[in-house]
């Protein structure tokens, strides 16, 4: 097992410096830099600034030397919060938006889980046909249309629950886990629907009911097992999911995250935090993936052997 | 103990209504084995699953019948009612102990589960008495392997594992579908003694369905032979063996392979020698020796028939001949050229000369292709035929394998089994090989239609002078083809000789083992 770890996070090495390097080049590209502005700065300042910031080395040399700062973990400074650097803005913003992704997996695993499963039991029926209609709306829906929704309905509207912030007002967090994870809800209702239905139709699920066990223990013993295996190893890729679409629930809701820092990083070119703020999900990622991967093996008896033995 | 009468059971579909199960009535008697024959499609299966309510409904509909169990009909318990009799009352064996085994429960937990359930006893209870009972269906040191997966058990061990788990509430009635089918001969010889002496010591009921009479003509007391939903054939076994009335059932008597192959072999020079092979497969940092060092050859003309358990290393040998497997050393000489030697190029002419069939016809056939691109792509791959005239020789290979020619455009879904098996056989003939390696052609088939299939390729392999190679398990199968055989076990080679011979005066206990395995000894001892 530990060298199937070891062989995959050497594979990430070369993803993440090809990562790093199309992101350096390409905030490079745009126009304009993280000291021009509207307002007319003295040259001598500006060039001063960008003497301090070591944007007046060639592109390479500013490249090389942030990868020799990377290998020692220092994203560097922000050019646009003087004083600080990006290592401390990211542990600022991110366990917000660690927080927010959680309740969005949880809000996800839990409506998608159960609708999947209650829509395999009774597959071709209205049983099945509405979560899944349900489902294939949540798919269509893109964040920025469902959020401005929800806070209509059951912000303004029925006054029922706060529109912004987060953490401030008692249940201001539950719009924005909503938003974000009802798309992922809509997929593991899907990959669920489709494992449950596959392992219901095995023959071991025929010879739990020779059992004569109830049919709700057939479904909790004998069939949930395998049929959710699908939906762990979905579960990386909905992380990354997550952290991406947490950028624009952030912005809808005023919720100061990693991703309404990275938005704003990009606007202002912020280099440093566009780039260390990459680094860091591209990494996050990588790592789920690998955890998803190893919990979907661990969870088949038969590949958990051959994991062991590797 | 068991009475079923007038049972009829439909399946409603679009399609319209099939009478599945058409008024079939039959009892079993505690203490004794009534089983019941067909094929595929014959409606056994679903009338026995029936009896526990586990036809879905819909599509199934239980149109008309009784089935008393102890006082109380069957088809009038309420689901709960039922539940209560499934598994602890009358449990079931089934057919494919790979899948019918919970892959993600250990062994122990699955087997306990009735139990539990059924009696609410303890888990230390249950696991004592699940040790006792692994024990007596012959595993080995369960108190070690009582905790291991299912795949952690070879075939025949999962069935033990599935009749002990039938077996723990100590049912008065087991229903056993086809369980024996899946597995080896060895193997199903000592299952199906397990289930005799289970049963005796029990003094159970079995209800044994299977699609082979020569399976149960060594332990049923009662034979019910069923053909599309109906009831043919009732009788004592000894009645069906010795004066079955109906022309079903004498032509199922029939299809049992018994005797040998009555052509005297005329010696000819060989048309392939296999020297020292060696197939091995690398797994983790050893290597599993499929094939070890196996030598033999085969004559022109000859059907050598390569016999073995699954793991002998046959179907490789197979495999490894038309280098459909990449071999470890060993040398394969066809025609006087060594195959193993051969470059791509000259290995895609050599290939038409060298066919195989394969075991399943379900998966060895595109499902895209219809049968005429099937048998039109060999022909045109190695340049026999052009565009305009492949429709003649599709249709003279479809005559030849006994295929209706209307079925040109048709799509192998379209096909039954034998079908199938006829599909792929023409396929493997379409380049008039001189040599065919032929991989269980027979065993995905009912026994009838295994008859059909045997009669065709013994007919083909005379029209077309062809050598054979035929792989199989089943040595009945292989006594009614073969010229000589080959007996495999782990990868080498234990006895080769003429099949008389073999048959009559085998030397290595090994041998002795797989013939006395083969069922329907009462049969043989009838016929001599």
């Amino acid at each position: 097992m530990w060298r199937f770890v070891g062989y995959r996070l050497l594979q990430a090495i070369p993803v993440l410096l090809v990562v790093i390097t199309v992101t350096f080049f390409l905030v490079r590209a745009a126009p304009g830099g993280p000291f021009s502005s509207e307002k007319a700065v003295i040259p001598e300042v500006k060039a001063a600034l960008e003497a301090q910031y070591g944007l007046n080395l060639t592109l390479f040399q500013q490249y090389t030397s942030y990868l020799g700062d990377l290998t020692k973990g220092d994203l560097g400074p922000s050019f646009k919060y003087p004083g600080r650097s990006v290592n401390e803005l990211i542990a600022a913003g991110f366990p917000v938006t660690a927080e927010l992704g959680f309740y969005a997996l949880l809000v996800a695993l839990s409506i998608g889980g159960v609708a999947g499963i209650i829509a395999s039991l009774r597959p071709n029926t209205a049983q099945d046909y509405i979560p899944m209609s349900a489902a294939m709306i949540g798919i269509c829906m893109p964040s920025f249309l469902l959020g401005p929704i929800l806070i209509l309905v059951f912000g303004i509207y029925l006054e029922w629950l706060p529109v912004s912030g987060w953490g401030d007002i008692p249940g201001d967090k539950i719009l924005p886990a909503v938003t974000l994870g009802s798309t992922y809800a809509a997929y593991v209702a899907r990959l669920s629907r489709a494992g449950m239905l596959e392992v219901m139709s095995q023959d071991y699920i025929r010879t739990a009911r020779a059992k004569g066990l109830p049919e709700w223990q057939v479904v909790t013993r004998h069939a949930l097992r395998g049929g959710l295996i699908p939906v762990v190893a979905f579960l990386g890729p909905a992380f990354a999911g997550l952290l991406s679409g947490s950028f624009v629930v952030e912005t809808i809701f005023q919720i100061p995250g990693l991703g309404r820092f990275y938005v704003q990083a990009a606007f202002n070119r912020d280099y440093t935090m566009i780039l260390g703020a990459t680094v860091f999900l591209a990494t996050l990622i990588v790592v789920f993936n690998l955890l998803s991967d190893i919990l979907a093996a661990w969870m088949n008896p038969r590949l958990r052997a051959q994991f062991a033995e590797q | 103990m068991l009475t079923a009468e007038n049972l009829g059971i439909s399946f409603v579909t679009r399609m319209g209504t099939n009478k599945a199960v058409d008024g079939i009535s039959f009892t079993v008697e505690a203490g004794k084995i009534t089983a019941i024959i067909g094929e595929s499609g014959s409606g056994k299966s679903v009338a026995c699953y029936s009896l526990l309510g586990l036809i879905p409904q819909p599509p199934g509909r239980i149109d008309s019948g009784r089935a008393l169990f102890q006082g109380q009909d069957l088809l009038q318990l309420t689901e709960a009612q039922l539940r209560e009799t499934r598994g602890r009352d009358i449990a079931m064996v089934f057919q494919d102990p790979m899948t019918c085994l919970n892959p993600y429960m250990t062994v122990g937990n699955q087997l306990m589960e009735p139990l539990r359930y059924h009696k609410k006893v303890s888990k230390a209870q249950a696991r004592e008495r699940a040790l006792e009972l692994l024990e007596e269906v012959g595993i080995r040191d369960p108190a070690s392997t009582i905790d291991n997966y299912p795949h952690q058990f070879s075939g025949g061990m999962r069935q033990r594992v599935m009749i002990a788990m039938a077996l723990i509430n100590e049912p008065k009635l087991l229903i056993a579908d086809e369980p024996t089918t899946a597995l080896d001969v060895t193997i199903q010889a000592q299952i199906l003694e397990l289930l005799a002496a289970l049963q005796k010591k029990r003094n159970i009921g079995i209800l044994f369905i299977s699609h082979d009479l020569a399976v149960v003509a060594d332990i049923a007391d009662t034979i019910v032979v069923m053909q599309e939903g109906k009831i043919i054939e009732t009788g004592n076994r000894d009645d069906i063996f010795r004066h079955a009335q109906q022309p079903y059932t004498q032509k199922l008597l029939q299809a049992i392979p018994t005797g040998g192959k009555s052509e005297v072999l005329q010696k000819s020079e060989p048309l392939l020698s296999i020297r020292n092979l060696s197939t091995w497969f690398r797994q983790g940092k050893t290597h599993v020796k499929a094939v070890d060092d196996v030598s033999f050859e085969i004559r022109r003309g000859e059907v050598l028939g390569l016999v073995g358990e699954s793991g002998s290393g046959k179907s490789t040998i197979g495999r490894s001949i038309l280098r459909l497997v990449p071999i470890t050393s060993g040398e394969v000489i066809f025609d006087g050229t060594d195959i193993t030697a051969l470059a791509a190029r000259e290995l895609k002419n050599m290939r038409s000369r060298l066919q195989i069939i394969f075991q399943d016809p379900f998966a060895s056939l595109n499902p895209r292709m219809t049968v005429f691109d099937t048998l039109a792509e060999p022909l045109l791959l190695h340049g026999l035929d052009n565009r305009s005239n492949v429709g003649a020789s599709v249709l003279k290979l479809m005559d030849d394998v006994g295929l209706a020619r209307s079925f040109v455009r048709k799509y192998p879904h379209e096909f039954s089994g034998g079908q199938r098996q006829r599909i792929a056989i023409g396929r493997a003939l379409a380049t008039r090989p001189e040599f065919v390696v032929a991989d269980e052609p027979v065993s995905a088939l009912d026994v009838t239609i295994q008859a059909q299939i045997l009669d065709l390729m013994r007919e083909l392999g005379k029209e077309y002078s062809l050598t054979t190679l035929f792989i199989s398990h089943d040595l009945a199968v292989v006594r009614k083809l073969a010229d000589r055989i080959v007996v495999l076990q782990k990868g080498k080679i234990v006895e080769q000789a003429g099949t008389s011979e073999l048959f009559e005066h085998p030397r290595q206990p090994y041998t002795r083992q797989l013939l006395q395995s083969i069922p329907g000894r009462v049969l043989r001892a009838n016929a001599t």
